[in-house]
């Protein structure tokens, strides 16, 4: 059984385009990133696949269940992570976290205790006192103290210091380690390429790609430094230049002797020849989409 | 239950104030009654001159000399004017507060059906409104017998029972229009509680007009029939009824389909 599978699933906002034809599988027990530009449809598939947004066509199913149909079932098997972290103004931390889990019918005290303390949250404050990222901490206690079968996280780390991103990682590689489906959308694809085994590429409201990090990371280019000189050396198959002062950058894509020899004919004073992160390869992706 | 308690409990400072500040006005009236009851006469005989003024506060038909007369102008200005506010801040922000706040999102992403979420909101809404009458009826027996009067109970009780009915019609309809909203819609609750409020005072001043009189909660709250009749005007009840029903029913329609964006 898959924890997320979409057939052809399309929303349009009036005449806007949402989504289209998204086929998108996750299987159970996969960590999974979702990655697009702003406007991309991250935001508008997640929130389809959580019935905050009726599909305009196609089907979605999580853990096996029809998101129109069975939404109460799936919602409390899931734990949602909202980009914005909104909550009753009012409230105390320690309200917000008990009216979520009585809102699930369940007593997570013992887990939140446990979260909060991980997370150092002080539960005593007041949501109208807290900072973006303590509202971050809250909603990630919230959509992980039931431990739900499949966590859906909208952005989670923006708003984080590193020192909590890593804590943060760290409890959803225990979950998942432990069986459950974890889908995160974001825009730093450097985590995506951490902790990631899958991921998917959305851009136009379209899914461009969707596969192992590891194959989406495996180029044959390069991405090539040269200090000392202005201008890219005339080689075929080179891409992204970009120069800054005595520097130039470039994706090499062809023969690598062809490279050393236009090389070592440079006026140059440094090189370095490095495999492109997976930043580098998405913006491919993006431009791909563009063109 | 747990979104009632939640809704209580998130309101709670609004209500408490909306109650206390009519509870007072409304004792406030009472208590200064004896003093005013000796002039009474004299503005009594004065309204009765004032023509189509009077008919639009309906003191025409009221003997202001009798506690029951005085109680009833009164009661209308403070308890139908102060509830009706309430009862439209209430229903107006009930649904369209979450998208304003953007707490839609926590809410809704939990596994609650939408059905239930509006119908627990309601609920709550209707238990502020009715702990705010019965405080209300409280607070007026013990200033009735404060100043020693004992006015008939069945008109008084009509009239409570009016009011409380014209609140329920105002925050049914204003929570139908909050479905249908994603920001405040404070303007609009308030605005449409004064508009209701003065489509009453203008059916009173013509006989053409008097069909406003089945548009308006304020039609069947009128005190002097209540007062001089007995009962309820059961023809513009049903109206008001027939609004709350379709209130309620837009209301949870539209929000179980809507898109939360």
């Amino acid at each position: 059984m898959d924890a997320i599978k979409t057939i052809a699933l399309t929303k349009y906002y009036g005449r806007s385009r949402g989504i289209i034809d998204m086929n998108l599988t996750v299987a159970d027990g996969d960590f999974f990133g979702f990655i697009g530009p702003n406007g991309a449809g991250k935001s508008t598939t997640i929130r389809t696949l959580l019935g905050l947004i009726a599909p305009s066509e196609g089907s979605a199913q999580i853990l096996g269940m029809d998101i129109v149909r069975e939404k109460e079932a799936i919602l409390s098997r899931v734990g949602y992570m909202p980009s914005e972290a909104s909550f009753y103004r009012n409230a105390r931390v320690s309200d917000m976290i008990r009216f979520s889990a009585s809102l699930r019918h369940r007593d997570c005290r013992a887990e939140a205790e446990v979260l909060c303390e991980r997370l150092e949250l002080d539960t005593s404050k007041k949501i109208r006192e807290l900072s973006l990222g303590n509202r971050k901490k809250v909603s990630i206690i919230c959509a992980l103290q039931h431990m739900p079968d499949l966590c859906i996280l909208d952005e989670p780390t923006s708003g984080l210091d590193p020192l909590m991103q890593r804590e943060f990682y760290a409890i959803l590689e225990e979950r998942n380690k432990n069986g459950t489906t974890v889908f995160i959308s974001s825009h730093v694809l450097s985590e995506v390429q951490r902790y990631c085994r899958h991921a998917a590429v959305i851009r136009a409201g379209r899914l461009l790609i969707s596969d192992s990090t590891e194959h989406l990371g495996h180029t044959d280019a390069r991405r090539v430094r040269i200090r000392g000189i202005t201008s890219p050396p005339a080689l075929p198959d080179i891409r992204d230049v970009q120069t800054d002062a005595d520097t130039v950058s470039f994706l090499y894509g062809g023969n690598p002797r062809k490279l050393l020899q236009a090389l070592s004919a440079l006026p140059l004073t440094d090189v370095s020849i490095t495999e492109p992160d997976l930043d580098e390869i998405f913006m491919h992706f993006y431009a791909e989409g563009e063109n | 239950m747990t979104i009632i308690r939640h809704e209580l409990k998130q309101g709670r400072m609004t209500f408490l104030i909306w109650t206390c500040v009519i509870a007072f006005m409304l004792a406030v009236c009472i208590l200064i009654y004896p003093e005013m009851g000796t002039q009474m006469e004299e503005v009594g005989s004065m309204f009765s001159e004032m023509g189509s003024f009077s008919a639009a506060f309906g003191m025409d038909r009221l003997n202001f000399g009798e506690f029951l007369g005085f109680f009833g102008v009164e009661c209308g200005n403070v308890l139908g004017l102060g509830g009706a506010f309430f009862a439209a801040l209430s229903g107006i922000s009930i649904l369209a507060k979450e998208e304003k706040d953007q707490t839609a999102e926590f809410l809704l992403t939990h596994p609650v059906s939408r059905r239930k979420i509006v119908l627990q909101k309601l609920t709550a809404m209707i238990i502020e409104i009715l702990i705010l009458n019965l405080f209300v009826i409280a607070v007026t027996a013990a200033c009735v017998q404060a100043i020693g009067e004992s006015p008939e109970v069945r008109p008084l009780f009509l009239l409570f029972l009016a009011y409380f009915i014209l609140q329920l019609e105002i925050a049914f309809v204003c929570f139908g229009i909050s479905a249908f909203l994603s920001h405040s819609g404070t303007g609009i609750g308030l605005g449409m509680a004064a508009l209701l409020y003065f489509l009453n005072i203008i059916s009173n001043l013509t006989e053409k007009a008097k069909f406003l009189k089945y548009l308006t909660p304020f039609g069947y709250t009128e005190s002097a029939d209540i007062i001089a009749d007995g009962r309820l005007n059961m023809g513009y009840l049903s109206v008001g009824l027939g609004f709350m029903v379709i209130g309620a029913v837009a209301g949870c329609f539209w929000y179980c389909r809507k898109d939360i964006l």
